[in-house]
C-alpha cells in the first residue's frame, strides 16, 4: 500500500550524481486508441509484475465502438499490497493528440509525459511534467521494416518502458515469445525488433528502479495474471460446472468465449442461445438434467431472465447465473462500471422469490466466489447469483496461484434411486432434486413445477399451503447464512466509522482507510461479500461504529441511498447508515472516497495523505 | 396430504397405461387432448423405453398441463420456452428421451422464435403441439392460428389478423421431422409419434385438437364423421410401381411446402423428413470427442493446472 505520508520530489542531486532513484510502486496510464495494443502492453507489464511476485492491478477502458475509439489501459505495479489502480498516473503514454489532450490531467505534477512526437503536440508552456517525446511510429516503421506500418508500435513502447523502469528483460522477452510464440517466427523476430529499438532509444535518460519485493516465503504458490471474467469462468470449471448457456452481451461475453471453448476439453457442453431466456432455460435444462449449470448476462440481459429465474425458485432447481454488471438503464453505457443491479438481482422477479446473490470483491475471488455460489447452489437446490462488475470482469491482478487439487470439485448427476418417501418438495427439510435417470422407489415420477404445489408437486391453489411453501423457500435461503464464515472486518474494530463496500470497491476503500486512520480517525473497512443473505453478526458489528459509511457506484435513489444502503437501513433499521454513491461510469477513486468520507466526519483536512506529486518528480527544467 | 405408495414395477417389466397413469386430466370434458394424452401412453407402452429415462415437458397452457397427467419425469415450466429448456435436457443427459408437450399459443406466439432456433439446433427430442386455434386457458382470446373471423373475446368482431400456417411454419423452420395429425384419429396420433419418437434430431407433430368450450367444431372440416374430409399423405415406397411415382416423397422440401400450401382442411401425416442432418447432440459430442483427443484426455486437473500455469 502506499504510505500514508506524501513522498516529496527526488532528490536532484541524486539524480546528477547517476544514481537510479528505487521507488515503491509506479502508475502507467496508456492512452491511445482501441487497435493499438495497448492492452498488450498492459497485460505483459501486469503478467511481468505477476512473476517477480509484484503487486500488480490494471483499470482498462475498452471503447463500444465497433472498431477503433479511443482507449486507455493502467497499470500500476510494486512492491507494496496495490489496492487500487491508482487514482492519477505518474507516466502517461500519448499515442496521439487527442490521448495528450484527454488525459493530460490524469498525470500527476511531477510526472513523465511518454508521447509520440510523430503524433502529438504538447503545450510547450506545460513546465509541471517531464514531457518526453519519441518519434514511436517512426522508429518502430524503422526498426521493423518491411510493409509492416507501424503495427509493433505496442512492443516498441513496452521496450521504452522497460528501459526507464529497469524492468527484468529476459522475463519480458519470455512473455514476448510466449505470447507470439505460436505465430510465425517473423512476428516473434518483428515483436523483439520492436523492443529492442525501445529499450535502446534514450529518452532523456530517465531510469527509476522499482523497489524489490520482499522474497515469497518458501513454498508459497506461484502468482498468477489474469482479469476477473477469467477468473470466474475458470473457478466454475473448477466447481465441476461442465454445463451453460447464454447469450452474448457486453461485458458478459468473454465469460461464455471462454467456456465455449474450454468445457468440451472437460466434457461439457456450451451453447450460445437465440435469445436471453432461451439461454437460462437452456441452463435450467442442463440443471434439470443433474448437471448444474451457468449462465449470465449483464444487466439488460438479467432483466430478461427474470421470470425464467422465479421458477427457478419455485421449481427448486440449481442454477448458477453471472450479472457482470455495467451503466444502466436500458443499453446505458454498456462499456462503464456501475453496481446498479444489486437489488435487481436481489429482488428483481415475480412474486416472494428469495434468492442467493454473491458479489466477489477482487479478480482473485471471482475464481472463489464461483466455487463459493456452485457450492451453495447444489447444497440448497437454488440459484445464485454472482454479481460481478465491469471493473472486475477486465482488469487484471497478480493471485496466488489456487490450490487446484485441493479445490476441484466433480459434479456429477446424482442418478442413485430414490427411497420410496421421496418427495421433490418436503416441507420440513432440504431436498436436492431428482434428475431423470433416477428410478423412483414410490414408482411415482416427480414434475418439477413453477405453478404452487404440496410436497409431492402436485399443483394447488391452498392458501394454507402457499402460505408454508413461500416459508419454506424463505427459511431455506435464509439458512444458507448459517454456513458462512464470520465478516471480517479490517482495520480499527470499534471507533468513528466503519467503511462498508461490495464489488469493485474492495480495494480503493482499504486504500481510503489507510489515508483515514493515518489522520488519526479511529475506522474499520467491511467488504461485503454475501449480499443475500446478509452475513450473521453485521448488527453487533455496526454497533461498535458512530457511522456507517456505504461506499458504491449508484445513484443514491429516491430517498437519498445508494441500493446497498437501502438495503442495510431496511434491514437493520439503524440510523447510523449513509450513503455515498456516484455514477460516472468510473471507479472509485481514493481520493474521491477519502474526501467524501471526511466530510462526513467533518475532518479539517481532507487532503491529507495525498500523493499529490508523483514520486517520479526531478526539477523542472528551465 | 395423501401420501399413497404405489408398487414400483419390476425392474425390465413392459410398460403399461397403468405404469403410466399420473394425476387425472383437468381438461374439459369432450377436450381433444384427452385422445392426444391416450394415444401418447400407447406410444410409450409401445417405445417401451426404461420409464426412468423418459421426460414429459410442457410450458403453459390447457394443453401444457400434460406432464403431470404422464408418469414420468417431467416438467411444467414458464410459458413459450420449454423448447429451449427441453433441448437443454436433451444435449447434457443423451440417454434420454425427451417429450415435450404445448399448445399453438406456446409454439407460434411466445414461443415462435424457439421453435425456429430450436429447429435449427437440432437436438434430438420430439415436439408435439396441440393446436386448438384458440386460447382456452385464459377462456377465448385469438390465437396465432384462429381463422380470419372467428370471433374472440379479444377480436368479438372477428379476427382479421392472417393466421399462422403451421405446416409452413414448420417446414420454415428447418425441423427435420414434420408432421400433421388429429385428434379424432387415434391410430393415425399413434403412428406419427411413434415416427417422431424414431426420428433422429428435432422431430414436430403438430396435432389438431378441439377446444369444444370455446372452439367447438373448429376442426370438423378434417374429421369424416362430421361430414369433414380425412386426407391422409401416401408415403413414397420407391417399390417402381406406376402409382408410387405420385406418392409423397418426405425429403422432398419443395414437394412438402406445396403439400402445406394446400386449401384447408389439407392433409394429414408426414410431410418432411431429413435423415442425413446430424444432431446437435452428435456435432457436441464429436467436438468434445476431438478436444479430448487434442489434450490427449488430460484429467480435469491436470487441463486445468496447465491453464493456470499459463497465468504465470
Amino acid at each position: 500500500m502506499v504510505s500514508p505520508t506524501t513522498p516529496g520530489p527526488l532528490d536532484a542531486s541524486q539524480r546528477l550524481s547517476g544514481e537510479t532513484p528505487s521507488i515503491p510502486d509506479v502508475v502507467i496510464r496508456l492512452a491511445g486508441n482501441s487497435q493499438d495494443g495497448i492492452q498488450a502492453i498492459g497485460g505483459f507489464l501486469a503478467r511481468l509484475a505477476g512473476r517477480s511476485d509484484q503487486e500488480v492491478m490494471t483499470y482498462m477502458t475498452i471503447p463500444s465502438t465497433i472498431s477503433g475509439g479511443p482507449s486507455i489501459f493502467q497499470v500500476r505495479m510494486g512492491s507494496g499490497e496495490i489496492l487500487s489502480s491508482g487514482d492519477r498516473a505518474d507516466v502517461l503514454v500519448a499515442f496521439y493528440q487527442h490521448s495528450y489532450e484527454s488525459h493530460r490531467t490524469s498525470l500527476r505534477p511531477g510526472g513523465v509525459l511518454l508521447y509520440d512526437s510523430d503524433h502529438v503536440k504538447p503545450d510547450p508552456d506545460d513546465k509541471t511534467v517531464t514531457a518526453v517525446g519519441v518519434p514511436m511510429t517512426s522508429a518502430t516503421v524503422e526498426a521493423v521494416g518491411g510493409s509492416v506500418k507501424e503495427k509493433g508500435k505496442n512492443i516498441y513502447v513496452l521496450g521504452l518502458i522497460a528501459r526507464m523502469f529497469d524492468l527484468d528483460i529476459p522475463k519480458l522477452t519470455q512473455l514476448i515469445k510466449e505470447r507470439f510464440g505460436g505465430k510465425n517466427e517473423d512476428i516473434v523476430r518483428n515483436a523483439l525488433l520492436a523492443f529492442d529499438a525501445g529499450y535502446a532509444y534514450p529518452a532523456e535518460n530517465l531510469r527509476y528502479r522499482l523497489e524489490k519485493a520482499a522474497p515469497p516465503a518458501a513454498g508459497s504458490p506461484p502468482q498468477v495474471t489474469t482479469d476477473g471474467n477469467t477468473a470466474l469462468a475458470y473457478g466454475l470449471i473448477a466447481a465441476g460446472v461442465r454445463h451453460g448457456a447464454a447469450y452474448p452481451i457486453t461485458p458478459w461475453s468473454s465469460i461464455m468465449e471462454t467456456l465455449r471453448v474450454e468445457l468440451p476439453k472437460y466434457g461439457g457442453i456450451f451453447v450460445q442461445c437465440e435469445d436471453e431466456i432461451a439461454a437460462i432455460s437452456t441452463a435450467l435444462g442442463f440443471s434439470y438434467g443433474g448437471n448444474l449449470a451457468i449462465t449470465g448476462s449483464s444487466g439488460p440481459g438479467l432483466s430478461l431472465k427474470m421470470e425464467a429465474l422465479g421458477w427457478a425458485t419455485m421449481a427448486e432447481m440449481p442454477l448458477i447465473v453471472v450479472n457482470i454488471q455495467r451503466g444502466g438503464p436500458s443499453t446505458g453505457m454498456p462499456t462503464n462500471i456501475e453496481q446498479s443491479d444489486l437489488l435487481q438481482a436481489i429482488y428483481g422477479s415475480h412474486g416472494d422469490c428469495p434468492r442467493v446473490v454473491l458479489a466477489p470483491q477482487t479478480v482473485e475471488d471471482c475464481f472463489y466466489t464461483a466455487i463459493e455460489a456452485c457450492r451453495i447452489a447444489r447444497q440448497f437446490s437454488t440459484p445464485v447469483i454472482i454479481l460481478s462488475d465491469q471493473a472486475l470482469a477486465t482488469r487484471i491482478e497478480a493471485f496466488p496461484e489456487p490450490a487446484l487439487a485441493k479445490l476441484m470439485i466433480e459434479g456429477k448427476p446424482d442418478l442413485s434411486p430414490r427411497e420410496a418417501t421421496f418427495k421433490p418438495y418436503p416441507l420440513d427439510q432440504l431436498q436436492r432434486h431428482a434428475p431423470p435417470g433416477s428410478v423412483m422407489g414410490s414408482g411415482k415420477y416427480p414434475t418439477v413445477t413453477g405453478l404452487e404445489h404440496d410436497e409431492l408437486g402436485h399443483p394447488t391453489a391452498s392458501p394454507a399451503l402457499h402460505m408454508k411453501m413461500t416459508a419454506k423457500r424463505r427459511d431455506k435461503i435464509k439458512a444458507v447464512a448459517d454456513n458462512y464464515a464470520a465478516p471480517e472486518v479490517f482495520g480499527d474494530e470499534s471507533g468513528d466509522a466503519l467503511l462498508i463496500g461490495w464489488g469493485c470497491t474492495y480495494g480503493p476503500i482499504r486504500e481510503a482507510l489507510g489515508r483515514l486512520r493515518g489522520a488519526g480517525v479511529k475506522a474499520g473497512h467491511l467488504q461485503i461479500r454475501h449480499v443475500h443473505p446478509l452475513d450473521h453478526g453485521l448488527e453487533q458489528i455496526f454497533a461498535r461504529y458512530k457511522k456507517i459509511i456505504v461506499v458504491e457506484i449508484n445513484d443514491q435513489g429516491l430517498y437519498g441511498y445508494g441500493q446497498l444502503a437501502t438495503l442495510l437501513r431496511a434491514r437493520y433499521a439503524n440510523p447510523a447508515i449513509s450513503s455515498i454513491t456516484k455514477t460516472d461510469g468510473l471507479t472509485y477513486k481514493v481520493s474521491e472516497i477519502f474526501e467524501r468520507v471526511a466530510q462526513q466526519l467533518e475532518l479539517a483536512d481532507t487532503t491529507f495523505g495525498m500523493r499529490k506529486q508523483s514520486i517520479l518528480a526531478i526539477p523542472a527544467r528551465s | 396430504m395423501s401420501t399413497v405408495v404405489a408398487t414400483p414395477p419390476a425392474p425390465g417389466a413392459p410398460l403399461t397405461k397403468k405404469a403410466l397413469t399420473a394425476d387425472h386430466p383437468t381438461w374439459c370434458p369432450g377436450c381433444g387432448d384427452f385422445a392426444v394424452l391416450a394415444s401418447f401412453y400407447k406410444v410409450l407402452e409401445k417405445l417401451n423405453y426404461p420409464q426412468e429415462k423418459i421426460v414429459t415437458f410442457a410450458g403453459i397452457g390447457c394443453s401444457s398441463r400434460f406432464p403431470y397427467f404422464v408418469n414420468t419425469h417431467g416438467g411444467h415450466y414458464i410459458h413459450g420456452r420449454s423448447l429451449p429448456f427441453a433441448a437443454g435436457i436433451s444435449l447434457g443427459r443423451d440417454d434420454l428421451h425427451v417429450f415435450v408437450f404445448g399448445g399453438d399459443g406456446d409454439g407460434f406466439s411466445i414461443g415462435g422464435n424457439h421453435l425456429v432456433h430450436t429447429a435449427r439446433k437440432n437436438p434430438r427430442l420430439t415436439y408435439v403441439i396441440m393446436d386448438n386455434s384458440v386460447y382456452g386457458l385464459t377462456k377465448k382470446q385469438t390465437s396465432p392460428t384462429s381463422p380470419i373471423g372467428f370471433k374472440s373475446k379479444t377480436d368479438p368482431w372477428g379476427a382479421f389478423d392472417q393466421p399462422i400456417n403451421p405446416m409452413r411454419t414448420l417446414l420454415n423452420s428447418g425441423a427435420t421431422f414434420v408432421a400433421r395429425s388429429h385428434a379424432t384419429q387415434v391410430n393415425h396420433m399413434v403412428d406419427m409419434m411413434l415416427r417422431a419418437a424414431n426420428h433422429d434430431g428435432f422431430s414436430v407433430v403438430e396435432i389438431l385438437s378441439e377446444c369444444v368450450e370455446f372452439f367447438e367444431g373448429a376442426f370438423d372440416g378434417a374429421n369424416p364423421r362430421k361430414g369433414g374430409a380425412w386426407q391422409t399423405i401416401d408415403l413414397k415406397k420407391n417399390d417402381g410401381t406406376p402409382e408410387d411415382a405420385a406418392r409423397h416423397d418426405p425429403t422432398d422440401e419443395i414437394a412438402a411446402f406445396k403439400l402445406a400450401s394446400e386449401s384447408w382442411p389439407g392433409k394429414f401425416g408426414v410431410f418432411y423428413e431429413n435423415k442425413t442432418r446430424p444432431t446437435k447432440n452428435a456435432l457436441e459430442q464429436k467436438l468434445i470427442a476431438n478436444t479430448r483427443e487434442k489434450t490427449k484426455n488430460a484429467s480435469d486437473l491436470e487441463l486445468l493446472s496447465k491453464t493456470f500455469a499459463r497465468m504465470r
